[in-house]
């Protein structure tokens, strides 16, 4: 039997989905997190508490939602809270994962959604900014990302640390304030899955996606990665995960149709 | 923003406390507590249970150099920020509509340097908030240090008197005015809320004025049927205007879901600088309320479809989806 055919975008939801333990909690945002999460509960991870950061909490999504504040957020949901409440769980040391992207991400895994330049007040370039982001990524155990990996973004400086990872290596989160065990976990890619070497703190790339090869993910990183000593094929998605996603998840193509 | 309790305390010794019908019209209520180079911050979630009209009013009556405080501002941020209202802002979220795209006009403000900007989080923002609505100067936080978000801030990293882990202080945060949509309200501004919260109940009690936008006026007996359902008491507002689809284009939990056809126009008329003048005067400033707005959008025959989307309603009618 031949492998399903499959586009990037499904790739890194299904491997995604697949770091997701059963019986934890996330809070996610619009697009690929969603999928991931939607994807986990439908398949490995049944119990997996789903939260967004505007009070929503549990639902049973009928859809994607469109903002992480929008009524599909705690549709048939266990809470509708506020942002306050959410963020004191993440706080208080209740959420396992989140999800979080940006323009530019470093070696350390910090994150850049606030600008490009050097000016704050004359930005070359003005992003969204933090929004949940910071303090997800602060205060969450695992911090997640779903990226395309290109040389523009994969930078050996952020421009701006808006979400911090492991800022300037071991023990700089420590040092910094952040609360202990918590950090950048993987980084999901389009062309591999890198994790976090635990003594330098730097991008470990654990393993490669089908049909792509080591150089193509050097020379697509703007820093010298470091490679896990048993560096795997990325496992493509099951036909059954593929089902799942294309007919339950995400039926209307809003998120695997970019791919 | 100034932290000082004492002085807020002054204040609010001075708030109104009586119980008195507060209904006006959205024009008045504009005129009489939205002044130039105010301090504003918008309730709800960007697109999601928005106060539009009231936003619209401000526009229309011409308001200049407010600052904005920019908690998940995203077609809140579109109006005010891209029609050049807002000359401040603390920012937490700006210029994006989420999984939409981004605002070109409020981006090209940002960019020009007429927007004095400090940075903040959604979570510091939420909690200047609830600082200021408990009545003390700032609360502490473990999110944000080491990040260049807080170095840009007003926060301020302390020590813990007990147990000694380092944390950030964020000051409180007392908007000149602030602006919320709300599902019901009494005659009083005594509000309930169906759905998340995101951060009105700690932002009506924080602001010095505030104007409350309702889908919906209801008899004061439905308040007092169940008080538990009060967010918002009477005491923390000023006034009342009742706007049925007044979040749209943003959706409204339970009644109508937002108008992304109309929310893609907006995004795609700001690529031209000049036509989005256009698009602001046809919308906004030529057009005399908010109802006049809602029949160029389509008017009764759009809400409705949008309130069937809300409601899921059409696969068991068999019409199209609306969003």
């Amino acid at each position: 039997m031949s492998a399903p055919a499959y586009n990037r975008m499904e790739l890194m939801i299904c491997l995604a989905s697949r770091y997701l333990e059963d019986d934890r909690t996330a809070v996610v945002g619009t697009g690929a997190p969603c999928a991931a999460a939607m994807l986990a509960q439908k398949t490995s991870a049944p119990n997996l508490m789903v939260m967004f950061e505007a009070g929503g909490v549990g639902p049973i999504l009928p859809t994607m939602p469109i903002s992480v504040g929008d009524s599909r957020t705690f549709f048939r949901g266990l809470a509708a809270s506020s942002m306050a409440d959410i963020m004191s769980s993440c706080q208080r040391g209740m959420v396992d994962y989140t999800f979080l992207g940006g323009a530019q991400i470093d070696m350390y895994g910090n994150i850049n959604s606030t600008m490009i330049g050097g000016d704050i007040q004359r930005p070359k370039v003005r992003l969204p900014g933090s929004g949940g982001a910071g303090d997800l990524a602060s205060l969450c155990w695992r911090t997640m990302m779903i990226t395309p990996q290109d040389k523009r973004r994969f930078v050996p400086r952020v421009d701006f640390i808006t979400s911090p990872g492991y800022l300037d290596g071991a023990g700089a989160r420590e040092a910094a304030g952040l609360p202990p065990g918590t950090g950048p976990y993987k980084v999901i890619t389009d062309l591999c899955v890198i994790g976090f070497d635990e003594v330098t703190k730097r991008m470990r790339v654990e393993s490669v996606h089908p049909g792509v090869t080591r150089e193509q993910v050097q020379e697509n990183t703007g820093f010298e990665l470091l490679w896990a000593p048993d560096v795997k094929e990325s496992a493509p998605p099951t036909s059954e995960e593929l089902r799942i996603l294309r007919d339950e998840v995400d039926s209307l193509r809003y998120i695997i149709g970019r791919g | 923003m100034d932290p000082d309790v004492d002085k807020a305390r002054e204040y609010f010794r001075q708030r109104d406390r009586r119980l008195v019908p507060k209904v006006t019209t959205v024009p008045e209520a504009v005129a009489r507590l939205v002044h130039d180079g105010d301090y504003v911050a918008v309730g709800g979630f960007g697109a999601d249970r928005i106060p539009t009209a009231v936003l619209h009013e401000i526009v229309r009556q011409g308001r200049k150099d407010l600052g904005l405080s920019g908690h998940t501002a995203t077609h809140d941020c579109q109006i005010l920020i891209g029609a050049g209202c807002v000359n401040r802002c603390d920012v937490a979220y700006v210029i994006g509509l989420e999984a939409r795209g981004l605002s070109r006009a409020s981006r090209r403000q940002f960019e020009s340097g007429k927007i004095a900007v400090a940075e903040w989080t959604n979570a510091a923002l939420a909690w200047r908030y609830r600082a200021a609505a408990m009545g003390v100067p700032f609360l502490p936080m473990r999110s944000g240090l080491g990040t260049d978000t807080m170095k840009e801030s007003a926060a301020v990293e302390i020590t813990c008197p007990f147990t000694g882990i380092k944390l950030l202080a964020v000051p409180a945060l007392f908007p000149d005015v602030a602006m919320i949509h709300v599902h019901r309200a009494d005659v009083y501004g005594n509000c309930q809320i169906d759905g998340i919260m995101v951060a009105d109940d700690d932002l009506a009690r924080a602001a010095k004025r505030l104007i409350i936008s309702t889908e919906r006026l209801v008899p004061e007996s439905v308040i007092r049927a169940d008080p538990t359902r009060t967010a918002i008491p009477y005491f923390c507002v000023d006034a009342v205007v009742e706007v049925p689809y007044g979040s749209y284009p943003g959706n409204m939990p339970y009644e109508y879901f937002s108008d992304e056809d109309h929310l893609r126009q907006w995004l795609e008329v700001e690529e031209d600088a000049a036509a989005f003048e256009r698009f602001l005067d046809k919308y906004i400033r030529n057009t005399p309320d908010f109802e006049a707005y809602l029949e160029l959008c389509g008017g009764i025959k759009r809400l409705q479809e949008l309130r069937r989307t809300e409601l899921m309603l059409h696969a068991a009618i068999g019409g199209g989806g609306a969003g």
